[in-house]
């Protein structure tokens, strides 16, 4: 049943994005006799300068990110913490994947592969994985694009609450795929 | 707390590049990720101005009004300084149903059309206000109810068990995003101020 499920939901998927950019117009050209041409070429005016706004954040936030990866800060930080995790229960195998999840996509989706390719899809790990890769996104790019775009740079509580969060997350696939998977 | 975090994270990248003989691979990682960053953003502008010329489509039909009032329950607890029936409801409500249904192309520009209009609400155009660290937090922690093609590219037949632990690790994250705002905005340390203050700036990072 949830097979048909993900499987009709990921057909109807599909529909959505040619259905807005059809349905939107007609709705405003039959209901409220918009002008749609004149109307979404104004409303397109504004995307070249919201791009162009954010680079500066992105530059800063993705060289320190990149730089950290490339380091290998990232594994000394692992043996750091690996006692405390262990202590809760958390797979070794699965924690590269959750500190990686908030500062890099395509640093995470590799991590997710590498994990998959080792212990098969069918594995705990690889379920508890992508579980993590699905359930979070990249925190600090989207702080940086998204606080970027209307040039905010006190973020305040944001990224404690955003690791916090992702921090939850992780927690919560583990234990979840426990309960349920195995 | 950005300016910590950005600082620590490149002086521990170059003192553990030192250590790891990785100083090399580090300074390349700066450049190439200096020149991805104008890639992906100059990639946005084509998204963008497709997604925003909709959006003012669907604002002047007075759509996203509509859209607003629907959901008013939840967005006047989550956003209590936004009025109720203000675009910014719009956008964000639409920026979550599509992040939602995992279209990450569209969700992106009606995110930022949502924090401009955050934006306009906000008297400090500097520092984020309360209305814009919930929705950011939310977003980031969003629930998902379609799986991303790459994780069903990867996991093949298994994606539909992966499918019901996601949806409930992203209701759990989101939770506890909601939870962490409201706790962390009443907090003297993030409290949202003006930009002289005695605090030593301690809490404008």
């Amino acid at each position: 049943m949830i097979e048909s499920m993900v499987g009709s939901l990921n057909w109807l998927a599909k529909f959505i994005i040619p259905g807005l950019l059809v349905g939107i117009p007609l709705y405003a050209m039959a209901a409220k006799k918009v002008k749609v041409y004149e109307v979404f070429v104004v409303g397109a005016k504004d995307g070249f300068t919201i791009a162009v706004r954010i680079i500066p954040y992105l530059v800063a936030i993705l060289v320190a990110i990149g730089m950290f990866r490339a380091s290998g800060a990232l594994d000394v930080l692992l043996t750091l913490l690996a006692p405390l995790l262990n202590f809760i229960g958390f797979p070794p195998e699965n924690l590269p994947l959750a500190m990686m999840r908030p500062l890099s996509g395509s640093g995470s989706l590799g991590l997710l592969t590498d994990v998959v390719n080792e212990y098969g899809p069918d594995s705990l790990q690889a379920k508890i994985g992508a579980t993590m890769y699905g359930s979070s996104e990249t925190t600090f790019y989207v702080l940086a694009v998204y606080f970027g775009s209307v040039g905010v740079i006190r973020s305040r509580h944001a990224i404690p609450a955003g690791l916090f969060a992702d921090a939850v997350g992780a927690i919560s696939a583990v234990y979840i795929c426990h309960w349920l998977l195995v | 707390m950005l300016n910590y975090i950005w600082f620590g994270m490149m002086a521990i990248a170059v003192i553990v590049g030192m250590f790891t003989g990785r100083i090399e691979a580090v300074t390349q990682a700066a450049i190439d990720m200096a020149r991805l960053s104008v890639e992906i953003a100059i990639g946005l502008i084509g998204i963008m101005a497709l997604w925003l010329g909709i959006m003012k489509i669907a604002e002047e039909s007075g759509l996203i009004r509509i859209i607003a009032r629907a959901l008013r329950p939840i967005t006047v607890r989550l956003f209590p300084d936004v009025p109720p029936d203000h675009p910014a409801m719009g956008s964000i409500v639409l920026n979550m149903s599509a992040n939602m249904l995992g279209l990450g192309n569209a969700a992106t520009p009606l995110g930022l059309k949502a924090m401009e209009e955050l934006q306009a609400l906000n008297p400090n155009k500097d520092t984020a206000s309360n209305a814009m660290v919930m929705f950011l937090a939310i977003n980031t922690s969003s629930v998902q109810l379609i799986l991303p093609a790459t994780v069903v590219a990867l996991m093949g037949a298994v994606s539909s068990e992966i499918f019901i632990t996601t949806i409930l690790a992203t209701l759990c994250s989101t939770i506890a995003a909601i939870i962490a705002v409201k706790f962390l905005e009443k907090r003297k340390r993030f409290a949202y101020a003006p930009a002289a203050d005695s605090t030593g700036g301690r809490e404008h990072d």
